[in-house]
C-alpha cells in the first residue's frame, strides 16, 4: 500500500495574529511553525495503515525551502520520504493543486491513498484535494473523522449533529481529514534520527496562472467589547441566573 | 443572473443558506441581474416556497433518481449542467461543509478560481472580495477572475434579510448523471449520540478548558448544561490531554458553535479557540484571572474559580425552580 498525505507549513500563531508592513503576510519573526492538527492527523492515519498494511508513505508538500522542517516532522512519526515542490512566494489553491497534480503524475508512483487536511490552516480553501482527486479520476470524501481500509475499498465516517455519515468508496481513493480521526503520536528518537536521513526530493513546480489574487491581509476591526463584571465568586451566580432570563435561556 | 446553492439535509434547509442569498441579492442588484437559486433533489423542492422572501426570483429544482441523498460529486455535475444552459455570472453557495465541497468540485470540473467564505463582493472585472483566513482571524482582499464567478459565503457573518418579491416561479432541470460523479454518496448514517445536544446548534453552550483540571472537573459543566438544556464542549487543551472526545472541541479544527450564550470557563482564550466560539451572540467569561485575553473578548465575566462559581449557579437555577 502506497500513501501520500499533503502538508503545509504554517506559523504558530498565539493570542493576536500580526502582519508584515506589506501587508501581504503574518509576521513570524518571533513565531514557530508547524503544520494543521487535521494534517497531523491525515500523517498519523497513514502510518497505521502503513504499519498494518506495510507500503511506502509519502508526505509532500509545497512551500520555501524551510518546510524541509515539517516533511522531516511527519517523516519521523512514521513516514518514509518526502516531496518538497520549492517555491519562493505564497501560491494560490488553483496553482498548489496543479502542481501537486504534475508532481504525483512525475513520480511514476502510485498511491492507493492521497490525504490532505479538510483546510488549510491559513488560507482555508477548503479545495485543494478536491482539485486533486477530480484531475486524477479518484473518488473524494472530505472531512472524514473515521476510516476503515479493507482490500480495496474503505468506509469513510464524516461527524454530523447526533452521529456520523457513512461513505463508502474503492481505492484508489482522496480523502481529507478532520482532526479528532485519532490521537497523533510525538516521533520516537529513533524516529527523529531516521527523519533525519531521509530522502526528500525537491523539485521548482512550473508556475501556472491562479485565479484567485490576494491584495492583501487585514487584521478585523473588532467592536470593543465592553466586557460586564457579573460579578466575584459564587457571588455572582443570581447575576448569571438573571442575563441567562434576559437572553431567554430559560 | 446570479444563482445560489441552497444547502440542506433531507430537505431540511441549513440557515447559513439564507445568509449567502442575502449577500447574493446585493450582487445581483449591483450588477442588475435576476437572483436565482438551486435546489439539489426533489425531496427538497418544499424549500423553494420559502426562497422568495430573500428576493429569489425563480428556484431550479435538479431532480434525478440517483439524487437521493447528499452525494457531493454529483450535486457539483447537476450544477455544472444547469449553469451551461443559463447566463450566469456567479454561483454563490454557503460556506457550510457541504456548500464549500460541492463549489470545489464545480471549480474542479470547469478549471475556475474559488473563493471560500466570502463576507463581501464588489462585483466588476475581476470580482472584488473579502474573504476570511485563519478562521476568521484575518481578512484578504483579493480578486477572483473567471468566467463565473464562483464564491462560498463565510457563516454567521452576515445578518439574513427579508426583501420579497412578488413573482416567483420554480422549473425543473434533470441533468445526466453518470454511475461515475454517484460514486461518493451517503450509503447510511449511525446516529448513536441522536440524543445528545448537539453543539452547533444548542441554544447554551458551556465548555471548559485547561483550568477545569481534569476529567472529573467537568461534573459541574455537565450538571448546568443538564439543568438548562445546553451542550457541554471543551477547549483542544481537554481532549489533548484526554479528558474529553474530540467531538466535544470547540475550535478552529473542531465544532464551530453559534449559540445564544457561551460560557468559557477556565479557557484562556487563544485565537484558534475564539475561531470556534465567536459565531455565539455572547460569551460569559468564568476565570480565576481577569486579564486572561477571553475575558477582553467576552461580553460578561465572572471572576472566579469554576468550581465555586458553577455550583452556585446551579443551586440558584434550582432554587428558582429550573430543574
Amino acid at each position: 500500500m502506497n500513501i501520500l498525505v499533503c502538508i503545509k507549513r504554517v506559523p504558530m500563531t498565539g493570542a493576536k495574529i500580526i502582519l508584515t508592513d506589506d501587508q501581504q503576510s503574518v509576521e513570524t519573526k518571533h513565531l514557530g511553525f508547524t503544520f494543521s492538527p487535521h494534517e497531523e492527523c491525515a500523517v498519523e492515519e497513514a502510518v497505521r495503515l502503513l504499519e498494518k498494511n506495510g507500503g511506502t508513505g509519502t508526505v509532500l508538500t509545497l512551500g520555501g525551502k524551510e518546510s524541509d522542517e515539517q516533511l522531516r516532522y511527519a517523516i519521523s512519526m512514521g513516514m518514509q520520504e518526502g516531496m518538497l515542490l520549492e517555491t519562493s512566494s505564497e501560491w494560490g489553491p488553483m496553482a498548489t493543486a496543479k502542481a501537486i497534480i504534475e508532481a504525483i503524475k512525475a513520480s511514476g508512483k502510485t498511491f492507493d491513498i492521497i490525504m490532505f487536511g479538510n483546510e488549510a490552516a491559513d488560507t482555508g480553501g477548503y479545495q485543494v484535494g478536491i482539485r486533486v482527486a477530480q484531475a486524477l479520476d479518484l473518488p473524494c470524501v472530505t472531512g472524514i473523522k473515521g476510516l476503515e481500509v479493507s482490500d480495496s475499498k474503505a468506509v469513510a465516517k464524516k461527524e454530523i449533529s447526533g452521529g456520523h455519515e457513512v461513505y463508502e468508496v474503492s481505492l484508489p481513493a482522496v480523502f481529507t481529514v478532520k482532526e479528532g480521526l485519532n490521537y497523533p503520536r510525538y516521533p520516537s528518537v529513533p524516529g527523529r534520527m531516521r527523519a533525519k536521513k531521509a530522502p526528500v526530493q525537491t523539485t521548482q513546480p512550473a508556475s501556472v496562472s491562479e485565479g484567485l489574487r490576494k491584495s492583501q491581509l487585514r487584521v478585523p476591526i473588532e467592536e470593543a467589547s465592553q466586557v460586564e463584571i457579573l460579578g466575584q465568586g459564587a457571588a455572582a451566580a443570581p447575576r448569571v441566573v438573571e442575563v441567562m432570563k434576559e437572553l431567554g435561556l430559560l | 443572473m446570479i444563482l445560489t446553492l441552497i444547502d440542506h439535509d433531507r430537505g431540511q434547509p441549513n440557515g447559513i443558506s439564507f445568509q449567502a442569498l442575502t449577500l447574493a441579492r446585493k450582487v445581483a442588484s449591483d450588477l442588475g441581474v435576476a437572483l436565482e437559486a438551486v435546489i439539489i433533489g426533489d425531496e427538497a423542492r418544499g424549500i423553494a416556497q420559502d426562497l422568495q422572501q430573500f428576493g429569489v426570483s425563480k428556484t431550479y429544482i435538479v431532480k434525478h433518481p440517483g439524487l437521493t441523498d447528499y452525494a457531493p460529486e454529483a450535486w457539483a455535475e447537476g450544477l455544472v449542467q444547469l449553469a451551461k444552459t443559463k447566463s450566469v455570472k456567479a454561483l454563490i453557495t454557503p460556506g457550510t461543509e457541504r456548500g464549500n465541497e460541492v463549489l470545489a468540485y464545480v471549480a474542479a470540473k470547469l478549471d475556475l478560481p474559488m473563493a471560500a467564505n466570502v463576507t463581501s463582493i464588489k462585483a466588476g472585472e475581476p470580482f472584488e472580495i473579502t474573504r476570511i483566513r485563519w478562521g476568521g482571524s484575518l481578512l484578504e482582499d483579493a480578486t477572483v477572475a473567471g468566467e463565473i464567478k464562483l464564491l462560498s459565503v463565510a457563516p454567521h457573518l452576515i445578518a439574513e434579510e427579508m426583501a420579497p418579491v412578488n413573482s416567483f416561479t420554480t422549473e425543473d432541470f434533470t441533468p445526466d448523471l453518470s454511475d461515475k460523479v454517484l460514486r461518493v454518496k451517503i450509503v447510511r448514517r449511525d446516529m448513536s449520540s441522536a440524543d445528545k445536544i448537539s453543539l452547533t446548534e444548542a441554544k447554551l453552550v458551556i465548555s471548559g478548558g485547561r483550568g477545569v483540571g481534569s476529567s472529573e472537573g467537568f461534573k459541574p459543566l455537565e450538571e448546568l448544561a443538564g439543568l438548562v438544556g445546553g451542550a457541554v464542549g471543551c477547549s483542544r487543551a481537554v481532549t489533548s490531554l484526554g479528558w474529553r472526545p474530540h467531538s466535544d472541541q470547540v475550535g478552529q479544527t473542531g465544532a464551530r458553535v453559534a449559540s445564544t450564550l457561551y460560557i468559557a470557563c477556565g479557557i484562556s482564550g487563544a485565537i484558534q479557540h475564539l475561531i470556534g466560539c465567536k459565531g455565539s451572540k455572547y460569551i460569559l467569561a468564568i476565570n480565576t484571572d481577569k486579564d486572561a485575553p477571553i475575558v477582553a473578548k467576552a461580553d460578561y465575566a465572572v471572576i472566579g474559580d469554576l468550581h465555586e462559581v458553577l455550583p452556585a449557579i446551579s443551586a440558584e437555577l434550582r432554587k428558582q425552580g429550573y430543574a
